[in-house]
């Protein structure tokens, strides 16, 4: 019996009168990489932040690491362990590159645990060392995207859910970010990482789901996926 | 150059009770896009503190402190009771609930204390005078002045130094993001209430010290004024908030001093119509709120 870092069953979603997403069945295995795809509007970003508790789960369940967290409040879901880095960053712009991380570390119980993963993350992220009282919002995209992982992983999380972290990032930039994935998976840290650009997150998926029209349309293996020409054709336009 | 001197001492005075309370508004709507329009009478709550604790043999140092006190305990109670049910409703639904809670505190003012103003009186030195260069400058004005300067570097010190302040500028740039991080919601929407009902407080002892008197309509003007100034300086700016604020008062005390005689019932059109003016050059106002874009 192995026990998932995220088991989503039968997920439903709902804007007002719209089923977003519709009986949605997702894992992600310990220390792995589910990679989430699928056109715009399929229902990707819902998921997510359905399972990050800001969106209303209308039907279905979200277990973390065994323990169902349905209906839990995002700050109960952190303290489960999952972190998030959204769709558009979302850093916070009118703060520096420092604030960001201290804000992000004020949910952890022990305030030197905190100071010592701001360090951590400096040290990481060298351009964020070197930009830390520089406003965030003067940061470049592929800047921004790298505190927002940073921010994510200021609370210590055993899955982190990245959504598009390289949409709008020059190539140089979508290989680091790459990089950055596969190094948190290395640490133990699971991830859900929604994407658009299917073949790199394909590359480096241990497992995949697309979705359609709030759907599964097909999961399993990134690389059959990937050898699918018209999975390909349909869905995910790469 | 003395009426200037005693017209600045006003005007900076009248500036720092506008930029407090504007403040307060504010800080609460940049993160729950509430306008609570109850704002005033937190204000007048805080009056009643003091004449209370007068009433009942306080000193008067500590009627002020009281009355401070009082003002943080009823925008908590205002949070908790009214617009934490609210939480995440449309701007216009907000509004109408801060109205009701406005109309019942008013009317229970009226009922529970009285409809007409009731007297503050505070020891006769604190009415005094002293001597600058020859003109003649109150010292009510001038403690209010460092009063509310003090206030406003203290906040700018929480917001900028603390961990819960920083978290303050982040909910107000995006509460939902910030929730997604950890934090609790209820945490920070409480400490931006405290803080609105400490400004409002703070406004409250000097409007209070300065007029003799509490009302039930105390708050009403003073805030009305600090609305007008918040929408000046940008809705949900902190820093225009302040500004717009100052910028009231001292248009105020400017149309006072030396427009003719024959003006005066039209003070507060030419006050606003400047307000108008400078919107019109300005429509986001001095100095926009970082996410008026998005709201």
């Amino acid at each position: 019996m192995s026990e998932y870092a995220l088991e989503i069953r039968q997920l439903e979603v709902r804007y007002g009168p719209v089923r977003a997403v519709r009986g949605v069945d997702l894992t992600v295995a310990p220390g792995s990489v589910t990679a989430l795809l699928g056109a715009n509007g399929a229902g990707k970003t819902t998921t997510v932040m359905a399972v990050s508790g800001s969106r209303r789960i209308a039907a279905g369940s979200v277990s973390i690491f065994g323990k169902d967290m349905t209906g839990a409040t995002a700050d109960a879901i952190v303290r489960a362990g999952v972190a998030i880095s959204p769709e558009g960053r979302r850093i916070f712009g009118s703060l520096t590159v420092e604030e960001n991380l201290v804000v992000a570390g004020s949910v952890v119980p022990d305030h030197k645990v905190a100071v010592e993963r701001k360090a951590a993350m400096m040290e990481r992220f060298p351009i964020l060392a070197e930009r830390r009282r520089q406003l965030a919002g003067l940061l470049s995209g592929g800047e921004q995207q790298m505190l927002a992982v940073a921010r994510a992983l200021m609370s210590g999380p055993r899955l982190l859910l990245l959504d598009e972290p390289s949409l709008g990032l020059a190539p140089q930039m979508v290989d680091t970010i790459f990089a950055i994935i596969e190094e948190v998976r290395g640490e133990g840290i699971s991830v859900l990482l929604v994407e658009q650009n299917a073949t790199l997150a394909l590359d480096v998926a241990d497992h995949a789901v697309v979705l359609a029209n709030g759907e599964v349309a097909a999961s399993g293996d990134p690389a059959q996926i990937a050898n699918d020409a018209v999975l390909r054709e349909a869905y995910l336009a790469a | 150059m003395e009426l200037i001197l005693q017209q600045a001492i006003n005007a900076i005075s009248l500036g720092g009770v506008y930029a407090m309370l504007a403040l307060g508004l504010a800080i609460v709507f940049s993160i729950v896009r509430l306008i609570n329009f109850a704002h005033g009478e937190i204000m007048t709550f805080g009056g009643y503190g003091i004449f209370l604790s007068l009433l009942f043999g306080m000193p008067p140092a500590a009627a002020l402190l009281i009355g401070v006190g009082a003002a943080v305990v009823m925008a908590l109670a205002m949070e908790r009771l009214a617009f934490r049910a609210m939480r995440g409703a449309d701007v216009v639904s907000l509004l109408i609930t801060s109205f009701a809670v406005s109309e019942i505190l008013k009317v229970l003012f009226q009922n529970g204390i009285s409809a007409r103003p009731v007297p503050i009186s505070l020891p006769a030195s604190w009415s005094g005078t002293y001597q600058i260069g020859g003109a003649t400058i109150g010292v009510l004005p001038t403690v209010s002045i460092i009063v509310a300067l003090v206030a406003l570097l203290g906040l700018t010190l929480f917001l900028k130094r603390t961990e819960i302040g920083i978290a303050m500028r982040a909910a107000a740039e995006d509460l939902e993001m910030l929730l997604l991080l950890g934090v609790r919601a209820n945490r920070v929407v409480a400490v931006a209430f405290a803080i609105s009902g400490l400004l409002a407080g703070i406004a409250a002892v000097i409007w209070t010290a300065q007029r003799g008197s509490v009302d039930p309509m105390m708050g009403f003007f003073p805030v009305l004024k600090a609305f007008i100034a918040t929408v000046l300086g940008g809705l949900g700016s902190l820093g225009g908030a302040v500004l717009g604020g100052f910028a009231i008062g001292i248009l105020e005390v400017l149309a006072q001093a030396f427009l003719p005689e024959a003006f005066a019932p039209y003070r507060d059109a030419i006050v606003l119509a400047t307000v108008i003016a400078a919107l019109l050059v300005r429509p986001d106002g001095l100095l926009p709120a970082a996410n008026a874009d998005r709201s």
